[in-house]
Order: C-alpha cells, then sequence, then structure tokens
C-alpha cells in the first residue's frame, strides 16, 4: 500500500469538508421561510374575473386540450344570452400542471399561480369548483 | 477530618465521590451533546443545517431523543435467548465508561488543605505527598475496551438473526485485530516512558512548557493508535459492523427502545474514552502552559484536546466512505502490524544509542 496515494486523497477530502463546514446551508426552514415561487412557476389553477364575473366563455378549449382529462366545463345562458361556464372543475389528482389549458384558452380565461401548497385530507377536496377557482380579490 | 477508614482519611472518600460524579456526568453530558455535535456538524459539512427544530438551534435534540427512546416499546425476539440478548447491552455500556477511572484529567488539587489528584482512581499519600494511581493504567483500558467486544458479540448472538449474528462476527474480528495493532502503536510510547501508570506518562509530557508530546517523539505511533482506535470502537470509516446499507443495523438490528440507546451510548462513550486515551498518550494530557501553577488550567486543556480529537472524528465520519472488508483486515493485519513492529525496532534501537 503506498501511503501517498493512501493519505493525500484523505487529506485532500478533509480540506473540502472543513471547507463546506464554514459555508451558508441551502436548507430552506419551509414552513418559517418560505421558498421563492418562480415567476411562471405552474402551481394552482385561477380563473380570470372581469366585470365581476369569470372571464370564460366555456369553449371547451382546455378539457379538449388537457391531456389529463381532468377539466369538467358545462356551457350555460346568462341573461345577456351570453355563454358563460355554469360548471368549471378541475380534479387536482388528475391535473399535471402541464400549462396546456393556460396556453388554449382564446380569451385569457385561465392562468396558472405560484400557490403549491395543495394537500388535503379527503378525495373529493381535491376537485376544485369554479367558486374555489375564481381569482381572489 | 480525623476519621480514618480502612488507614485513608475521611476526605479522600468524599473527594473519590466527588470525582466519580464528576467524571460520570461529564462523559454523559459529552455523550449526549456529542451525537448532537456530530449531526450538527456533519450537517453543516454536507451544507446543511442539522437538528434546528428543537430548542433554539435544536440545542435540546438529545434530550429528546433520550425522552423519545426512553418511551419506545421494549421488543424481545421471540426466538432471542432472552438473557444473553437483554445483558448484551450492559456489557457493552459499562467498560465505555470504567475506563475513565484511570485517565488523568488534572493536575493536583487541594481542596480545605486536604490534596486531590484529578483522576478517580489515584490518591495523595500525605507523608510523602507522591501521586499514587494504578501502575498498569493503559493495560486496564485495554483488557476494558476488549471487554466491550463481548456485548456486541453477544447482542449480534443473542438477536438469533443473520444481520445482528454478521455484524457481531464483523465486529469481533476487526475489534481483535485493531486491538493488536494499537497495542503494539503505543509500546513505543512505554518504551520512551517505562511506565504503564497513565499519571507518570502524562507528567513525563510536561516539559517545554507543556508541550513535550509523545505526538512529536512518536507521530507514526500516534497516528497509528488514533486510526487504529477509531477502527476499534467501529467509527466511520470502519463502521462495517453496523453497515446499514449491507446489514440493517448490524449487531443493533434487534434492538429497541433503551437497550438500543444503551449500545448508542456505549459507542460515543466509547469514542469520548478513546480521546481520552489519546490525549493522555500522545497530546500531553492536561498539560499545557500555565497547567503547572494554575491547576484549574488542567481540566480546560484536557477537555479542549480530547473535544478537539471527537471533532476530528466526526469530521473524518464527513469525509471518508466506508471500507471494504478486505481493505480493513488489509490495513489492519498488513500495514498496521509490520507498522507498529518496525516503530517498536526503531524505537529501541534509537533509545539503545541515545
Amino acid at each position: 500500500m503506498n501511503p501517498i496515494k493512501t493519505f493525500v486523497p484523505i487529506i485532500q477530502g478533509l480540506k473540502i469538508t472543513l471547507g463546506h463546514l464554514f459555508k451558508k446551508p441551502v436548507t430552506l426552514q419551509y414552513p418559517t421561510e418560505r421558498p421563492k415561487v418562480a415567476e411562471r412557476f405552474r402551481g394552482l389553477h385561477a380563473l380570470n374575473v372581469s366585470h365581476n364575473k369569470a372571464k370564460c366563455v366555456a369553449c371547451y378549449l382546455c378539457p379538449t386540450v388537457c391531456p389529463a382529462k381532468c377539466i369538467t366545463v358545462e356551457a350555460g345562458e346568462d341573461a345577456n344570452h351570453d355563454k358563460f361556464a355554469s360548471v368549471y372543475e378541475i380534479d387536482m389528482l388528475r391535473c399535471i400542471f402541464c400549462g396546456y389549458c393556460v396556453e388554449a384558452c382564446p380569451v385569457d380565461a385561465i392562468r396558472m399561480t405560484g400557490e403549491f401548497e395543495l394537500a388535503n385530507y379527503s378525495r373529493k377536496d381535491f376537485v376544485y369548483s369554479k367558486e374555489r377557482l375564481l381569482e381572489k380579490k | 477530618m480525623d476519621i480514618v477508614i480502612l488507614g485513608l482519611p475521611m476526605m479522600y472518600y468524599i473527594a473519590m465521590v466527588a470525582k466519580v460524579l464528576v467524571a460520570f456526568v461529564f462523559v454523559l453530558l459529552t455523550v449526549a451533546y456529542a451525537t448532537y455535535a456530530e449531526r450538527k456538524i456533519i450537517g453543516h459539512m454536507q451544507v446543511r443545517l442539522g437538528p434546528m427544530r428543537t430548542g433554539w438551534h435544536g440545542l435540546l435534540q438529545p434530550i429528546a431523543d433520550g425522552v423519545k427512546l426512553f418511551f419506545k416499546e421494549e421488543i424481545v425476539p421471540s426466538q432471542a435467548s432472552t438473557f444473553a440478548f437483554l445483558i448484551a447491552p450492559l456489557i457493552a455500556l459499562v467498560p465505555a465508561f470504567i475506563t475513565f477511572a484511570v485517565i488523568p484529567f488534572g493536575g493536583v488539587i487541594e481542596v480545605a488543605g486536604y490534596k486531590i489528584p484529578l483522576q478517580i482512581a489515584s490518591y495523595v499519600d500525605m507523608a510523602s505527598g507522591k501521586v499514587y494511581d494504578i501502575n498498569v493504567g493503559v493495560l486496564y483500558i485495554l483488557a476494558m475496551s476488549s471487554l466491550g467486544v463481548y456485548g456486541i458479540v453477544l447482542a449480534g448472538w443473542a438477536s438469533n438473526s443473520k444481520y445482528s449474528l454478521l455484524g457481531g462476527l464483523r465486529a469481533s474480528a476487526q475489534m481483535i485485530s485493531y486491538e493488536l495493532s494499537a497495542g503494539l502503536a503505543i509500546v513505543s510510547v512505554f518504551m520512551l516512558s517505562g511506565t504503564l501508570s497513565m499519571n507518570e506518562i502524562v507528567n513525563l509530557q510536561s516539559g517545554m512548557g507543556g508541550f513535550e508530546w509523545y505526538a512529536f517523539k512518536q507521530p507514526l505511533a500516534f497516528i497509528m493508535f488514533f486510526i487504529c482506535s477509531i477502527a476499534e470502537i467501529n467509527r466511520t470509516p470502519f463502521d462495517l459492523p453496523e453497515a446499514e446499507t449491507e446489514l440493517v443495523s448490524g449487531f443493533c438490528t434487534e434492538y429497541s427502545s433503551m437497550k438500543y440507546a444503551m449500545f448508542f451510548m456505549a459507542e460515543y462513550a466509547n469514542m469520548v474514552t478513546v480521546c481520552a486515551l489519546t490525549t493522555t498518550l500522545f497530546l500531553g494530557g492536561w498539560n499545557g502552559p500555565l497547567a503547572t501553577t494554575f491547576t484549574l488550567l488542567g481540566p480546560v486543556y484536557f477537555v479542549a484536546k480530547v473535544y478537539f480529537l471527537m471533532f476530528f472524528c466526526m469530521w473524518l465520519r464527513a469525509t471518508v466512505p466506508r471500507y471494504r472488508y478486505d481493505q480493513l483486515m488489509h490495513i489492519g493485519w498488513k500495514v498496521f502490524i509490520p507498522l507498529g513492529l518496525i516503530n517498536i525496532v526503531v524505537t529501541g534501537i534509537w533509545n539503545y544509542l541515545i
């Protein structure tokens, strides 16, 4: 056994670990420290609002493009005979957060937020209804 | 203090109990906080934080761990040999603590006119003023540290599980082979000191302002002894008996609750003992600048040296991966034993010529 070949790498390794001892830790103390979410992060969906109602016109482009088939839309007619989404549900358990719905939307009615804490206690709570998806004021 | 029991003054007994308590509490606290220090140091070396939640910067973590382990369910496997299974953690733990009896952690202090040497198994003869301690102190430590193997082997055997058995067998093979080279490494120190008494060995290193250490006279023996000691107490990079990637948890796989905590404490107490022994034999014990004039500085130097060595153990653990078993045996038998023998011969010739 060559002593130089044995000990030199160990000493070099010791140097590296000692250097790391004085580096700033990368740990994020999560619940107290919040991560900085990137601007284009694809988190929970939100339905955009204009003139106090959802911009969605129920054109069905988002459920069509959705690869996970997690969006349910039902069209309705309002007092002005305008088409609107009477039902708009996204099943977050099936959603893969690809953002295709946002890309497909012709009227900019849906976007994705930086919200990422989507844990819940029961299955049915993962199906987000229109009310829950509406943009928070 | 005129009461005399068995030819020794009352003060002797009071001092003895006080010394035992101080040393025992010190070792226990060190063991508890060594786990915390290890997690913190290794954490920061891996650019993490380590424990942060329990108390300020996780300072209460060892206590929380202790309480948790204490309240865990005691499980004795149905196929285990119950008596041996229960006694094994004790056999591992006790030798780890009683080795501290002969390690001098300070000079002679004077309390109420009575001279107390800061070493548990020693006393000052009032008539001659000489310090007497076990004249085979090192032999006692070597004997006790080899007793620790029994606990581990017994644990491995009594668990009646293949991982435990493999861990126990690995531990015995490893500890016995490294005990040999550790023993050979320190023989050269005894050739210089001419005594096995720990107190004498420390006093012989007090020259040159407390820096006449045997580590400078016997650097090879120092490095060899320290590496062999790390191997003997089964710490990384030599932690094969509990290699979790191969053997789940080695000899303590089947253990739970306080019995597991005992193995854990034994491991860290062994680390304290080994670092204290290395300090005493090679780093001048409690010697240091002004330690002879201000006797209370002695324990400070001693603790500082022990803690530095313990830090080095943790640093090594963060750096070096585990050795393969054949590499371990190769280092033990084919490198350290010949080197130790050569070191003894060279020391002998050197002493003969000078």
